[in-house]
C-alpha cells in the first residue's frame, strides 16, 4: 500500500496493537502528529517530554509491552533524555520517536536541530537515524523487538521531517530479523546442573530478587521455586513485589535503605542466588566481602551484568523465567531447613513522635498499605518519600514502581499515570516529595485534561528531605539549598485545575484521609504535612 | 597487558562512534584501532588493541557484545596470530645523510615510497613492535611526520571469524 512514511510510521504503532502514546509535538514531528490523529491510538499530550518518557515507562512496566513516546526535534527531544536515561538504567521498554530537521540540513544548526541519536547513545539499547522512508516498517518492527527481548530498554528512532513526507509502499515484516542480535533466554544446561549441585551442598541459601523478574514475569516462578527449594529471598529495590511481602519465606529489602535483618541476612548465607539483580551498589554495598563468604549465582539476561560488579562463582545467562522453570524441573533435592529465625524483619516500621501540626510519615504509609487494594499500583519518587513508600510496602498483589537505577526525581506522577493507563481497574498511587513534587506538577493538567484517577501523596516536610538528612549527618548540619521556602499550598494548587484535595496535618485524621483518598475515582491529591526532623529511616 | 579483539560489525555510519563512545564512557584504554571493509561489503572488521587486566577486556568484550551491530566477536590468542601495522615516515635528509638512511631502511626490510631534494618517506608494515625499532633508528634524524593505522591482525591457522 502507497502511504507517506508519517502514515506508515502510524501503520507501524497500529500494527504492534499500541493503545496510547504519550507525547508533545512540533514543527519536525507534525507529519506524523497529523497521521497519528487519523488513527484510534490515544495520545496523551504531556505537559513536559520527560514526563512523556515516564508516563511510557510506567505504561511499559504495567503492561508489559514497550511504552511508546514521542516528542519534536531540538528541545523536545533534549527534554526527553532524563526520562530514556531513567527507563535505560532500569530496562524498562522504551520505543521513543523524535522528530528530526530535514536531512539536508542535518549538521548546519539550524534552528531547532539536535543530535539527539548522538546524545542518547549512552542512554539507548539502540538507536536509528531514518535515512530513507523504505525503512520505517523494518526500523519499527526491530525497534519494538529489540526494547522488549533480551535485557529490556529503550530503541530511539529520530525521523527527519522530509523523510515522514516521503512516500513508501508499505509492507510490516513479520518477523525482526537482525543478524546480529540474537539473546539467549534458555539457561545453559550444563550451568543448571552446577546451579543444583552447589544448592545441595548449601545450608543457608538466599535468593536475591531484583528487577529482573518483573521484566521476565517470573514473579510466579520465582514463589514456587523458592516454596519448592525452601530458600528464603530478599529483593533489591527494583525487586520489592517481586513476591508477595507476606511470603512466609520473604525477608524483605536489602540495600544502604533496606531492612537491616535483611542485611544481615545476606552476610550470612553461604549462596547468594542473584535473579536478575544487577548488583548496584546501593543494593549491594560491600559485593568483594559476600562473593568471599559465599557462593555467587549470578542469573542474568545481560551477560554484561554477570562479574561486573561482584565474583561470580557459577555465571547463569538467560531470561529468569526460563531458568526458574528449568531449575524447578531438576530440582529433586528435599526444601533446606528454615535457617532464617534470627533475620525475620522486625516488626512493620513503627511511626515515631513528631511534632504538632504534621503527621508521621511511616504512619500514613502504614495506613495506605492497609486500606489500599491488595493489587494496587504504588509509584514511589525519589527522597525519603521513595524510602518511606518502600519500607513501608505491604500489598500482596501490588507493585511496587520507582527510578531505582537513576534516582530521578518527578517519576512518580507521570509513571503512575501511564501505569494507570495499562491497567485501569487497579488503584494506581503515586508518592512523592514536595521538591520532586514540583519537578513534574505540570503533569496535574494532563491528569485532567484524560481524566486519569491518579492519587497523589505529596508528602511536605518543607525540604529536599533527603538531601537535608544528609547535611545532618555528614556535613555538620549545615543545610545548603535544601530549604523549599516559597511551597505553594499543594491543595489549593490541585484544586486550581479542578482535581480534588486534602491537607492532612493531624495524626487522628490518617485513617479517614487516605480512605478519602483511596475511594475517590477522580484524581485527587493528599498533601501531608511533614516533621521536617522524620528521619528516613 | 595488551590483547586484541576482532570485531565484525555491520558496516553502516555510526556504527564507530558507538564503539569508542562505549570505551571512552567506561574508561577502558585502547591502545589501537582499525576498521575496514571486508570481503561482504555490508560488513566491517574492527581489530582493537587494550591494554588491561582480565577483568577490563572481559567487560570491554561483554560490553561491546551488546551494541547491536557487532555481529561477531573475538579475542585472539596472544601469541598465535599474524598481526601488523602500516606506517609511513617522513624524515628529512641531506645528501649526506640519505645514505645512512637507506641503509636502515634496508635493514629493516622497509621500503621509500617517497623522495626530495630534503626529505624521505619510508613505508613499513610490520607487527608494532618493529615499527617502534625502526622509529628508534631514525630518532637521530629528524623526523618530521609519523602516522600509523593501527595493528590489523588474524588468527594463525586454520581458525577464522565470519558471519
Ligand atoms: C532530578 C534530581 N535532582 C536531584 C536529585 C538529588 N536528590 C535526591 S533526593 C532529593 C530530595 C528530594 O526532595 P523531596 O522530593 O522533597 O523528597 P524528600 O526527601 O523530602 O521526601 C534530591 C534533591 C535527584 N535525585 N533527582
Ligand atoms: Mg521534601
Amino acid at each position: 500500500m502507497r502511504m507517506t512514511a508519517a502514515q506508515a510510521m502510524a501503520e507501524c504503532l497500529q500494527r504492534e496493537a499500541v493503545p496510547v502514546v504519550f507525547g508533545l509535538p512540533g514543527a519536525a514531528i507534525c507529519p506524523f502528529y497529523d497521521a497519528l490523529s487519523q488513527t484510534e491510538i490515544r495520545h496523551i499530550l504531556v505537559r513536559q517530554e520527560q514526563n512523556a518518557a515516564h508516563a511510557a515507562s510506567g505504561y511499559a512496566r504495567i503492561s508489559g509491552r514497550p511504552g511508546v513516546c514521542i516528542a519534536t526535534s531540538g528541545p523536545g527531544a533534549l527534554n526527553l533524555i532524563t526520562g530514556i536515561a531513567t527507563a535505560y538504567m532500569d530496562s524498562i521498554p522504551l520505543v521513543v520517536i523524535t522528530g528530526q530537521v530535514v536531512s539536508d540540513l542535518l549538521g548546519r544548526d539550524v534552528f531547532q536541530e539536535a543530535d539527539i541519536t548522538g546524545s542518547c547513545e549512552p542512554f539507548v539499547k539502540h538507536s536509528y537515524l531514518v535515512k530513507r522512508a523504505e525503512d520505517i516498517p523494518r526500523i519499527f518492527k526491530e525497534a519494538f523487538h529489540i526494547a522488549s527481548t533480551g535485557r529490556n530498554g529503550p530503541v530511539l528512532i529520530d525521523v527527519p521531517m522530509d523523510v515522514q513526507k516521503a512516500e513508501l509502499d508499505f509492507a510490516y515484516p513479520e518477523k525482526a530479523e537482525i543478524r546480529s542480535y540474537k539473546p539467549s533466554s534458555q539457561g545453559h544446561p550444563g550451568q543448571i546442573k552446577r546451579v543444583l549441585a552447589a544448592l545441595k551442598e548449601a545450608e543457608r541459601p538466599l535468593i536475591c530478587a531484583g528487577g529482573g523478574v518483573f521484566s521476565a514475569k517470573a514473579e510466579e516462578e520465582l514463589r514456587v521455586f523458592s516454596e519448592r527449594s525452601g530458600i528464603p529471598v530478599v529483593t533489591t529495590m527494583m525487586g520489592i513485589s517481586s513476591i508477595p511481602p507476606q511470603y512466609p519465606r520473604n525477608l524483605g529489602m536489602i540495600g544502604m535503605h533496606g531492612a537491616p535483618s535483611a542485611n544481615r541476612a545476606m552476610n550470612a548465607a553461604d549462596l547468594l542466588l542473584l535473579i536478575g539483580a544487577r548488583v548496584g551498589d546501593r543494593a549491594i554495598m560491600s559485593p568483594m566481602g559476600l562473593s568471599q563468604s559465599a557462593t555467587i549465582i549470578h542469573i542474568d539476561i545481560d551477560p554484561a551484568e554477570i562479574g561486573k560488579n561482584m565474583g561470580t562463582d557459577i555465571p547463569l545467562v538467560g531470561d529468569a523465567r526460563q531458568i526458574l522453570l528449568q531449575l524447578l524441573e531438576k530440582l529433586d533435592s528435599p526444601p533446606v531447613p528454615d535457617w532464617t529465625a534470627e533475620y525475620r524483619p522486625a516488626s512493620p516500621v513503627q511511626p515515631v513522635p513528631v511534632k504538632e501540626g504534621c503527621v508521621c510519615a511511616k504512619a500514613v504509609m502504614a495506613s495506605l498499605f492497609r486500606q489500599a487494594e491488595e493489587d494496587a499500583v504504588l509509584a514511589a519518587d525519589v527522597g525519603q518519600n521513595q524510602i518511606w513508600s518502600a519500607r513501608g510496602y505491604r500489598l500482596a498483589r501490588g507493585r511496587f514502581l520507582t527510578s531505582g537505577g537513576m534516582g530521578t526525581m518527578g517519576y512518580s506522577i507521570p509513571a503512575a499515570y501511564g501505569a494507570k493507563l495499562a491497567a485501569p481497574e487497579r488503584q494506581v498511587i503515586a508518592v512523592c516529595g514536595d521538591g520532586s513534587f514540583q519537578m513534574q506538577m505540570m503533569e496535574l493538567a494532563t491528569l485532567c485534561a484524560n481524566r486519569i484517577p491518579v492519587k497523589m501523596l505529596v508528602m511536605n516536610n518543607g525540604r529536599l528531605g533527603m538531601v537535608r538528612e544528609l547535611q545532618d549527618l555528614h556535613y555538620g548540619g549545615r543545610q545548603a539549598g535544601v530549604l523549599l521556602d516559597g511551597n505553594p499550598d499543594f491543595a489549593k494548587l490541585a484544586e486550581a485545575y479542578g482535581i480534588r484535595a486534602r491537607t492532612l496535618s493531624n495524626a487522628s485524621e490518617i485513617d479517614r484521609c487516605v480512605q478519602e483518598l483511596l475511594e475517590s475515582d477522580v484524581p485527587f491529591l493528599l498533601e501531608c504535612r511533614i516533621d521536617p526532623a522524620e528521619p528516613t529511616l | 597487558m595488551k590483547q586484541t579483539i576482532s570485531i565484525l560489525v555491520e558496516n553502516h555510519a555510526g556504527v564507530l562512534s558507538r564503539i569508542s563512545g562505549l570505551f571512552a564512557r567506561r574508561g577502558f584504554n585502547i591502545d589501537s584501532l582499525a576498521v575496514g571493509i571486508t570481503d561482504d561489503p555490508t560488513v566491517s572488521r574492527v581489530t582493537i588493541v587494550v591494554n588491561g587486566d582480565d577483568y577490563m577486556v572481559e567487560q570491554v568484550e561483554k560490553q561491546l557484545n551488546k551494541l547491536i551491530d557487532v555481529i561477531k566477536l573475538r579475542r585472539l590468542p596472544a601469541g598465535d596470530t599474524v598481526s601488523r601495522e602500516l606506517m609511513l615516515v617522513k624524515v628529512a635528509c641531506s645528501p649526506k645523510t640519505r645514505s645512512e638512511i637507506m641503509d636502515i631502511v634496508r635493514v629493516m626490510d622497509a621500503r621509500v615510497s617517497d623522495i626530495s631534494c630534503e626529505t624521505l618517506t619510508i613505508e613499513h608494515s610490520d607487527t608494532a613492535d618493529r615499527l617502534e625499532i625502526l622509529c628508534e633508528l631514525l630518532k637521530p634524524y629528524q623526523v618530521l611526520e609519523i602516522v600509523r593505522t593501527g595493528t590489523i591482525a588474524l588468527e594463525k591457522g586454520g581458525s577464522v571469524i565470519r558471519v
